[in-house]
């Protein structure tokens, strides 16, 4: 597509109406002369992120509290990355905030943002995101899921006017078991957390195990009822004593509520992954290649902590939308969805690819960061695990494996 | 009698072939200072924290240097590598240009989102310019009267000029610019679109966009395919664009903008630098921490050169 050049005196002109109506453009006349003045035509792109409140479940430490705006932070962020952008080409870019109680119903107030904007992000579970992507008043909207994981929404589940810049529980999987196999570290026990998070994602290992040619070799449940913070040393050896013999410690516990206790405790000398020690994630403290530090930098200055995995999505989301109303000049959902799922559209991640859209269920492929506290040890898709279209594809559903019809696929 | 101009060429040819290639390392605080003529590293000399840009002054008697993480721009003298002074640079200056009037100094400041003009006599700063976030590619027109800064996360090239400070144009190009440069006849400006995998050509005059190149190497996915660094033959014919962790350096026509091959090099290939006489191309490679040495005629690699970490600048001193 042909740049746009933007003297600031206003040496391109775009006018839009957005209340309502379809926007149209319209190039004034005499705008482009040299010594125009400034023109008053300008483009207001409102987005509204929208979140259905969720206590996060209680956990053991309280070295880790969640951060009420995790996710909305990194919308805000991206927000002030866009307004420069936007200000130079005089695209004006707002994000309001609808964040509804647990116990209270999310439709009235979702009706209610949608007739204000048509971009929403929606940071919710899987069941309010397909309610609110089904309503009347969200067709010809566009929503991007910037919270939930779940396979479904990219397969039998998924929605026309839904994309996901979340990462698909999937890829976590994926990109955990890609490391492991590179490593040669491919006999695996699995310890399973008691929440209902904790057992989908074991079985997402289980099926990224198998993808990847490794073995579970053993499985238990976690069996702790009480508080073990002053038994670690005992109970820990004692429980993974009888695991056949493996080369890791898989942990699922999505809420990083036990598995924080298990590395350095086994009872085998052996490296721990998943919730603890080598842990899959959209994002990690410990990124600083790719400019990636001059992310966090931004972030922290902005918030005061560190960068979580839904901040990225977040972050992630309201870029998308910006960088497309970027290219295209228009605000309009329809317009915005056709280009962030064509070829054209590159996201910049700072983790050194470019993103883009999978055209069959509308999630951004992203590389997976699989971290320790400390460091990266490797950012997938790892070397050497090819793909015919683009290796980002070996993480997460690619299209044989999704269901998803909906994108005309 | 025919041996005489034989000799003479010879003992001439010794000065000029020693020349240098100054390679800032970016994780090791230090330059590797590479021997055209021998291709080995004769010197490593400590620096401030995390150089990145580097430059002579046009007479060589200077070179600049972007610490960035000390927030200084440090002034060496490349004879003896002693800092003579630091100049203010605003925080984490990332890359800049000398203007033609070798005393101005132009910086991208990374974190800060503005311009920096620097007088290097007085070591004041001249002016403070807001542009987009995250601003790293400089250029200045050949006749100094327009100088440019690409901010990555805004996606644009600022065109300010030098007399007023101010920008008087903006052009979009693709996500995550790099770097940019004027071509020697001041027509054209080339910036490179990191993420965007691109590099966009403007006519100067009216930043009008002339062209748009784009790369394809098989077996290379796209996404990988990432423009940085890129320089220019002196006849204003080729031009070769380091693609980052395609580990490749096209070679590209500058008349029809096509690209004619590929060149392989070490691993997320950054900057670029000739030696004197334009026949070798050295280029930093990151990851690998190493030097390419590219035989210009037959655009070929020749030789890798191991130097710090994160090599990530280069400059040439004759």
């Amino acid at each position: 597509m042909a740049a746009k050049t933007a003297a600031l005196a206003g040496a391109m002109a775009v006018a839009l109406a957005l209340s309502g109506a379809p926007p149209a453009r319209a190039d004034l006349p005499g705008a482009d002369l040299p010594g125009a003045k400034r023109s008053a035509a300008e483009l207001s792109v409102p987005v509204t992120y929208l979140r259905h409140e969720r206590t996060p479940p209680s956990t053991l430490s309280e070295l880790d509290p969640v951060p009420p705006d995790q996710g909305l932070d990194g919308a805000r962020l991206a927000l002030a990355d866009s307004a420069t952008t936007g200000g130079f080409l005089g695209q004006h870019y707002t994000l309001d905030l609808v964040s509804v109680p647990e116990d209270a119903a999310l439709a009235g107030p979702a009706r209610q943002a949608l007739s204000r904007s048509r971009l929403i992000l929606a940071d919710m579970g899987p069941e309010d995101l397909l309610a609110l992507a089904d309503l009347p008043e969200a067709q010809g909207a566009l929503i991007v899921n910037v919270a939930a994981g779940e396979a479904r929404l990219r397969s039998a589940d998924c929605r026309a006017n839904l994309l996901h810049t979340a990462l698909e529980d999937g890829a976590r999987a994926d990109a955990l078991m890609q490391v492991l196999q590179a490593k040669r570290w491919t006999r695996l026990a699995l310890v399973t957390g008691p929440r209902i998070a904790d057992r989908a994602f074991a079985g997402e290992l289980v099926r990224a195990a198998t993808k990847f040619g490794l073995k579970i070799v053993d499985e238990k449940d976690w069996p702790f009822q009480s508080d073990l913070r002053r038994s670690t040393t005992t109970e820990i050896p004692a429980f993974t004593q009888g695991l056949r013999d493996h080369d890791v410690v898989l942990v699922a516990d999505e809420a990083a509520d036990f598995a924080r206790y298990i590395p350095d405790n086994t009872f085998l000398p052996r490296p721990v992954a998943g919730a603890a020690g080598i842990v899959p994630a959209a994002w990690s403290p410990v990124l600083e290649q790719w400019g990636a530090s001059q992310l966090q930098a931004r972030f922290r200055d902005a918030t005061g902590r560190a960068m979580r995995p839904r901040d990225f999505a977040g972050w992630l989301a309201l870029r998308a939308l910006a960088e497309a109303v970027t290219r295209t000049g228009s605000a309009d959902p329809a317009a915005l969805r056709a280009y962030l799922l064509s070829p054209g559209f590159a996201l910049d991640g700072f983790l050194g690819r470019s993103l883009s859209f999978r055209p069959w269920n509308g999630q951004l492929r992203q590389p997976v960061a699989v971290a320790n506290d400390r460091a990266l040890i490797d950012l997938a898709p790892v070397e050497g695990f090819l793909h015919q279209v683009n290796e980002m594809d070996t993480l997460g559903l690619d299209r044989p494996e999704s269901a998803c019809r909906a994108f005309g696929g | 009698m025919r041996l005489l101009p034989l000799l003479l060429c010879t003992a001439l040819a010794a000065p000029a072939s020693a020349a240098e290639i100054w390679v800032t390392n970016e994780k090791d605080d230090t330059i590797s200072v590479i021997d055209t003529a021998t291709l080995a590293v004769t010197r490593t000399i400590p620096t401030g924290e995390r150089p990145r840009g580097i430059t002579f002054s046009h007479d060589y008697s200077r070179v600049y240097i972007c610490a960035s993480d000390s927030n200084a721009v440090q002034v060496m003298d490349p004879a003896t590598g002693a800092i003579l002074h630091d100049l203010p640079s605003g925080e984490d200056p990332e890359q800049f240009i000398l203007a033609p009037d070798d005393r101005h100094l132009w910086i991208a400041n990374e974190n800060d989102a503005v311009t920096t003009v620097v007088d290097t006599e007085t070591r004041r700063v001249v002016a403070q310019i807001n542009v987009g976030i995250e601003p790293e590619g400089m250029a200045v027109s050949p006749d100094g009267a327009t100088v440019i800064t690409t901010s990555e996360t805004t996606s644009m090239a600022h065109w300010i000029s030098t007399a007023t400070h101010q920008i008087f144009a903006n052009s979009l190009v693709d996500a995550r610019p790099r770097h940019a440069e004027f071509t020697a006849d001041g027509a054209q400006l080339w910036v490179s679109s990191e993420i965007g995998g691109t590099v966009t050509v403007f006519a100067a005059a009216d930043q009008r966009e002339l062209a748009k190149i784009r790369f394809a190497i098989p077996g290379v996915h796209s996404d990988l395919i990432q423009p940085v660094g890129f320089e220019f033959t002196p006849d204003g014919r080729t031009a070769f664009v380091a693609l980052g962790p395609a580990n490749h350096v096209a070679v590209v026509d500058m008349a029809s903008f096509e690209v004619r091959d590929y060149i392989l090099t070490g691993r997320r290939v950054w900057h670029l630098a000739f030696s004197p006489d334009h026949a070798q191309l050295f280029t930093t490679n990151g990851v690998s921490g190493d030097v390419t040495v590219i035989d210009v005629a037959s655009e070929t690699p020749v030789k890798t050169i191991r130097v710090g970490r994160f090599p990530w600048g280069a400059a040439m001193r004759p």
